[in-house]
């Protein structure tokens, strides 16, 4: 057995917070996890001392936009993955609506390249591919190119595939090549350009809603193909009980279907969009009460499977606008936690379940190695300050993107230290 | 006169009282109208800007004669010709329009909430003239004015709202409006042209409008956008006409001495009867004469609030 490099004293885990632990690691991966005071740290062991801090494996963000190439106004790959290790995350996907569209070899290297310059120890960054090129929902993407590139899923996030038989051909071609494809579920013509949920908030504002159907019809049509083809899909940001009643159904009966929500569909409802507060315009929007009420009960039965941010930044003057011209998104890595965190304290979600849909599924969806803590695992881990409270505002976000509804609100729980392969990259 | 409000967004903004502020001031008003010189020194080196980045007739041109009645300078400023058209935000557009210091801007423009969003960034009053499908507050104004004139009162007084209620601001404006001022409101209208969420809005909603219009004692037409047909909202338009046109038959379903009301522009034979339009019945042409006495009334509430205190 090595000798450790890393001890980590007095950790409490997020499972067992009873029970303190210390964490030894060695060449960037957990030699073992014991009860703290145990064994002596060996000499020349650097010690860190975790005392009143939990330990939880590092979180994996499936969904992301970092904005490079092409929008560096509103994100960089390295203020997007400054801001992730701030949240927490070792492991970060980055969707294809770039500037040119990753859609081949060269982007995904660039952004590889990127990241590798910038953050060297981690985050590590996952490019998504497109699904189709630029994003046009016509003809397929170059997906072996891709793969070999680096990309470690396909999607056309944001811009679905409405083609059916198309997007049955791409989850056809891409099992082939054993990568995950992610799917937007929105029916482009029942949902058309909207930033709200179709409902009372916005009948009373007069703004043009979606429908939760309009989610719903498409999420029906992917764990379909997915139970007819025996190919997996992956559904992102999953927002509304419907969606979730129909993936429930899916699991039941067999589809390999895996799926995601989000953090702002949980701690808020349409009512954030009320006084036209743009911060709030999200895709798909924010759902009622009951809808969340659905969402908590999926995580917790495993239904969604895991939790993503959808960090999309934008710059401020970009949402300074009347909200039908805003765009779509929120900035999410930096409050990602402590709000999930908050409700698992509330009693809204499990502590459980929290861990399995940031760390452990995500990861296991796709194909990344996992720390459970046990001897040879990968030493990504991070601390978390579950006592302190920080109030979101402008400066206290690192991300380009401060446009987050949540600006203004106290927040409990702060990440101290970020580990990946046992360097702390925060 | 004390007035507590810096801007006219939305009709919910107004208590009762500040509505029937509105409404007398404008009663006083409306005499001016009738005057050989229409013109009063109330606002005089006063500045309104209208700013109509959507097209509009009657609206615009009733606040400019109201400002030009009072004595204020009035300045049109419309989207094309306008540096929105060279894709200027609209906030740099109107923070450039304040750095000229007007007393007041009125706005229309496509997006709801737009008359909201600069308010927030503007220190002068501004007054809504439409914005989207969710306010059109002065139209509001204007058709509870028009209304108790006739009436002398709202009270427990039924108005039909018809027509295509999921687009119209002026419906979303009316029936707080009418409501807060004592009246019921009634919707009518295909599926097709109503929120999804329509029991939101509090009222009875019909979808059969020989049963909407019995016994009501006014009926207040919406306009039809002709594009609805296009967007597949409506199968024709001379469908539409027979299920929710208001004619003479229909309006004798109503109570006694009913009357019709239609914001303008009307489609002739499509949301309303020509002969109808043009029977005494109609108030459509009281409205627009109501209109700029209601738009007097709020350029000089909300302008002179603004003036320091002696």
């Amino acid at each position: 057995m090595s000798q450790a490099e890393l001890v980590v004293r007095s950790a409490l885990p997020a499972l067992d917070p009873e029970n303190p632990v210390d964490l030894f690691v060695a060449k960037g991966r957990v030699l073992g996890l014991h009860p703290a005071g145990a064994y002596p740290a060996p000499e020349g062991a650097k010690v860190h001392d975790a005392q009143g801090l939990v330990l939880l494996p590092g979180l994996t963000d499936v969904h992301a936009h970092l904005r490079e190439p092409g929008q560096e106004w509103k994100e960089t790959i390295a203020t997007g993955l400054a801001a992730a290790a701030k949240g927490g995350f070792v492991n970060v996907f980055c969707m294809a609506n770039t500037d040119p569209v990753n859609d081949k070899a060269s982007v995904t290297q660039f952004m590889l390249d990127k990241a590798l310059a910038t953050h060297p120890r981690g985050p590590r960054l996952f490019p998504v591919g497109a699904l189709t090129v630029g994003l046009d929902g016509k003809e397929l993407a170059p997906l072996e190119e891709l793969k070999a590139a680096g990309c470690r899923a396909f999607s056309n996030d944001g811009r679905p595939v409405a083609d059916s038989e198309l997007f049955r051909r791409a989850m056809e071609y891409a099992s082939d090549l054993g990568v995950p494809v992610i799917d937007h579920c929105e029916d482009p013509f029942l949902a058309p350009h909207a930033g709200i949920n179709e409902g009372a908030v916005s009948a009373r504002l007069g703004l043009r809603g979606a429908p939760t159907a309009g989610e719903a019809i498409q999420v029906a049509r992917d764990c379909l193909l997915a139970q007819y083809l025996g190919v997996p899909v992956h559904l992102a940001h999953i927002s509304c009980r419907q969606s979730v009643e129909i993936i429930r159904r899916a699991k039941a009966q067999g589809a390999p279907v895996t799926a995601e929500t989000c953090p702002h569909y949980l701690a808020l409802t349409e009512e954030a969009c009320e006084g036209y507060d743009t911060a709030a315009k999200v895709n798909p929007p924010l759902r009622t009460k009951d809808d969340q009420l659905a969402l908590l009960a999926a995580l917790e039965d495993g239904t969604i499977d895991a939790l993503a941010t959808d960090h999309a930044p934008h710059a401020a003057h970009e949402k300074e606008t009347p909200f039908d011209e805003a765009p779509n998104g929120i900035s999410g890595f930096e409050t990602a936690l402590s709000v999930t965190w908050e409700l698992a304290q509330r009693g809204d979600l499990s502590t459980r379940a929290l861990v399995s849909a940031w760390c452990v599924r995500p990861a296991e969806i796709f194909g990344l190695p996992l720390n459970r803590f046990q001897e040879g695992d990968p030493a990504d881990f991070l601390l978390f300050d579950p006592k302190a409270r920080w109030k979101v505002t402008p400066q206290a976000l690192v991300s380009k993107g401060k446009n987050t509804p949540l600006t203004g609100r106290e927040l409990t729980g702060v990440v101290r230290a970020c580990f990946v392969a046992g360097k702390n990259v925060l | 006169m004390s007035w507590p409000h810096k801007d006219l967004l939305d009709v919910t903004q107004l208590a009762k009282a500040d509505a029937l502020a509105i409404l007398n001031a404008a009663a006083s008003f409306q005499e001016i109208n009738s005057r050989p010189v229409k013109k009063v020194p109330i606002l005089k080196g006063k500045s309104v800007v209208l700013f109509f980045a959507e097209a509009s007739t009657r609206t615009k041109t009733s606040f400019d004669v109201a400002g030009k009645r009072l004595s204020a300078d009035t300045f049109a400023l419309q989207k094309a010709g306008s540096s929105l058209s060279k894709g200027e935000s609209l906030k740099d557009t109107v923070l450039t329009l304040q750095a000229m210091a007007p007393d007041a801007i009125v706005m229309r423009h496509n997006a709801s909430g737009a008359a909201a969003f600069i308010a927030q960034r503007l220190d002068c009053a501004v007054i809504n003239a439409g914005d989207g499908w969710h306010a059109h507050p002065t139209q509001a104004l204007l058709d509870a004015f028009t209304l108790t004139r006739r009436w002398g009162s709202l009270e427990g007084r039924t108005v039909l709202i018809l027509g295509d209620i999921a687009h119209s601001r002026v419906a979303r404006s009316n029936i707080h409006l009418l409501r807060l001022l004592g009246a019921n409101v009634r919707l009518c209208g295909p599926r097709t042209l109503l929120p999804h969420a329509v029991g939101a809005l509090g009222v009875p909603v019909f979808s059969n409008l020989d049963e909407a219009v019995r016994g009501v004692d006014a009926v207040m037409c919406l306009r039809l956008q002709l594009e609805r047909q296009q967007a597949g909202l409506l199968p024709d338009l001379r469908e539409y006409s027979r299920r929710f046109g208001m004619n003479q038959a229909r309006l004798a379903k109503a109570a006694r001495n009913a009357v019709v009301l239609h914001p303008g522009p009307i489609n002739r034979g499509l949301e309303i009867a020509s002969d109808l339009a043009d029977a005494p019945e109609s108030l459509i042409l009281d409205q627009v004469a109501s209109g700029v006495a209601v738009r007097m009334a709020l350029l000089h509430l909300y302008i002179t609030r603004k003036e320091p205190k002696e």
